[in-house]
């Protein structure tokens, strides 16, 4: 898996490639998102669109990102998620959860 | 009805998740042998790599030297895989439902809900002699469809 992170009109942007498994160090998404809120920025954005498999442990990392953004008052959301990833969050009724976007500028707008 | 074995492959690995991504391909190729397609092959996938995760950290509580068994069966018109663990034993009345609002934001216990999602059917055995047994299978759609 690999993270590269960017900003836009301050909301930061993680764009994750690879797959999003226990195996492949799932608790980096994790990571990469408590180092940004320890660094301030708590608007942030997944990007999926190039994550090419996600298990229920990298399920799992979204989630408890999720909600260490909320609780600590920011603001996570979800960009370009794949079909898999769309029919993995929608049967775990996660689509509820997220707000999800095809769209980076209507996301980002989003924020603000 | 009992139908007749096609293929058959028992693996036998340590506890240890470095050990997932091997699973899975055994897996895919094994299914797409089977007949399956792409959609169902990645579903069968899945569904293993969460049953053998499950067996790793929850029934042999992450102890490299306890193995995993893992056999995979094409039968007919089905593919039938079995994991098998050596851990107390899974009782599926404790496993929270994952969608609950309660456990909706919770980081775990989606593995075996989504098992029970992506195959046809499931059943989990805890036999006598300890430990879990998950037995998955699922039916070749594709396989109906020529037959008509």
């Amino acid at each position: 898996m690999k993270i590269e992170t960017r900003t836009v009109n301050g909301v930061t942007i993680l764009d994750i490639s690879g797959k999003i498994t226990l195996a492949e160090g799932s608790v980096d998404v994790k990571k990469s998102v408590r180092d940004l809120l320890d660094s301030g920025r708590n608007q942030i954005l997944l990007n999926l669109g190039d994550v090419k498999y996600i298990d229920s442990s990298g399920i799992g990392e979204l989630v408890s990102s999720f909600t260490t953004v909320t609780n600590k008052g920011g603001k996570l959301k979800l960009l370009n998620l794949t079909l898999k990833i769309r029919e993995l969050l929608a049967i775990t009724k996660l689509l509820t959860v997220f707000e999800c976007f095809d769209d980076e500028a209507e996301a980002v707008k989003s924020f603000s | 009805m009992d139908q007749e074995i096609l293929s058959k492959i028992h693996l036998t690995l340590y506890s240890d998740i470095k050990y997932l991504d091997i699973v899975q391909s055994v897996s895919d190729s094994f299914s797409a042998m089977a007949g399956f397609d792409e959609e169902e092959v990645y579903k069968v996938g899945l569904s293993v790599r969460e049953a053998v995760t499950n067996a790793i950290l929850h029934g042999n509580k992450n102890d490299p030297a306890i193995p995993v068994g893992l056999c995979f069966q094409q039968a007919g018109d089905r593919l039938i895989v079995k994991v098998t663990d050596q851990g107390e034993g899974l009782d599926e009345r404790n496993l929270p439902d994952p969608l609950d609002p309660d456990h909706l934001l919770k980081p775990g216990g989606r593995g075996i809900f989504l098992v029970k999602a992506f195959m046809d059917n499931v059943v989990i055995n805890t036999p006598d002699g300890g430990g879990t047994e998950i037995v998955m299978e699922k039916f070749n759609k594709e396989g109906e469809k020529n037959e008509d």
